[in-house]
């Protein structure tokens, strides 16, 4: 804890990229769970039933898009703060 | 050990490296000036549609029964487009969509792809424009299609949906409306917009760091090292070009088949 404190109180520079890489990383950690479990599940599915497999995928993409949406807003309000 | 936390505690790069920024994207301009600026974007802009055009006419206008060369290779790409994702995602009615979703596919891979390509070096769909406006492409599309199949039954079949208790409306309208209507299109251009950014940004570093720890013997070890997983980057290029066309492509088919049958 010590040595992170003294780590912050010796950054210089501009201090603002450090929070642009914060929303964006910050904001990535969700959508990066939620594909791995997605895309996970999705394979669990398709190997238990083949013939799904086309309407799985389909899905799937739908859903990687909703979840994805919130990493893209990290990206976005990375450049906009 | 204090130097190493120096280093990490330092939002500047080492002495003498010019870091990239977002300008390397800001192209001069080749024609023109000010709001009728024609650069290096919007250059690469019309040869990745005329590298599509050229590919297709060499392809098709002698078709052969039995095809051979140029012809194999873009028939495959149609029947993919055509089996993988129009027929698979909407439907046999999506027979009619296959020249948009094949127009489509082959841009964006074209224009992705010129971010590898030596003397090039820059992917057109690197800059807001060109996503944005495919996006908007396809939010049109994709109304209007759901607009004559259903005429004004489709906003309510988007806003209400129907089979889920009339209390729950309160709470899932105002969802769909901001995630069918805003969300969708502004998710479109910057998912491919992201990728494309984010992965010639990542060239540009790897190899202006190979340049700059070439430079100096101690540290020529990690400049090769770099070299190799920049090589290793412009493979993964590669993939991230055809995905983000295939997940365009695909993602335009459900909101087209969403349009056509709510139900689903």
């Amino acid at each position: 804890m010590r040595t992170l404190l003294a780590l912050l109180a010796q950054v210089e520079g501009d201090v603002s990229v450090i929070g642009r890489g914060l929303v964006y990383g910050l904001g990535a950690i969700g959508p990066g769970i939620g594909i791995g479990f997605l895309v996970g599940k999705t394979v669990e599915a398709m190997a238990r039933q083949p013939e799904a497999a086309g309407t799985v995928r389909t899905v799937m993409f739908l859903g990687i898009a909703f979840v994805e949406a919130l990493a893209l807003f990290g990206f976005v309000l990375a450049f906009v703060i | 050990m204090s130097a190493v936390l120096a280093l990490l505690g330092s939002s500047r790069p080492p002495e003498g490296f010019e870091k990239p920024t977002a300008e390397i994207f800001d192209t001069a301009c080749l024609i023109g000036s000010g709001d009728f600026c024609f650069n290096r974007i919007a250059l690469y802009m019309f040869v990745a549609a005329a590298i599509v055009v050229a590919l297709f006419v060499l392809a098709f206008a002698r078709p052969r029964l039995v095809p051979r060369g140029i012809q194999n290779l873009m028939e495959s790409g149609v029947e993919f487009v055509r089996n993988q994702i129009a027929v698979e995602v909407i439907g046999h009615d999506g027979i009619r969509f296959v020249p948009l979703l094949l127009s489509l596919f082959f841009f964006i891979f074209a224009a992705n792809i010129l971010g590898i390509v030596p003397f090039f070096q820059l992917p057109a769909t690197s800059r807001m424009a060109i996503p944005a406006f495919l996006a908007v492409v396809v939010w049109l599309v994709f109304n209007a299609v759901g607009i004559q199949h259903h005429g004004l039954r489709y906003f309510k079949n988007v806003l209400f949906p129907p089979g889920v208790p009339k209390a729950l409306y309160i709470l899932l309208t105002p969802i769909e409306l901001v995630s069918v209507f805003l969300v969708r299109p502004l998710t479109l251009s910057v998912r491919l917009l992201g990728n494309m950014f984010a992965g010639h940004m990542l060239l540009t570093i790897f190899f202006l760091g190979t340049a700059y720890l070439l430079a100096q013997w101690k540290t020529v070890a990690f400049g090769v090292a770099a070299f190799g997983l920049g090589v290793g980057l412009v493979g993964f290029e590669i993939l991230v070009a055809v995905l983000q066309a295939y997940i365009f492509t695909i993602l335009t088919a459900v909101y087209i088949g969403g349009a056509l049958h709510p139900e689903h």
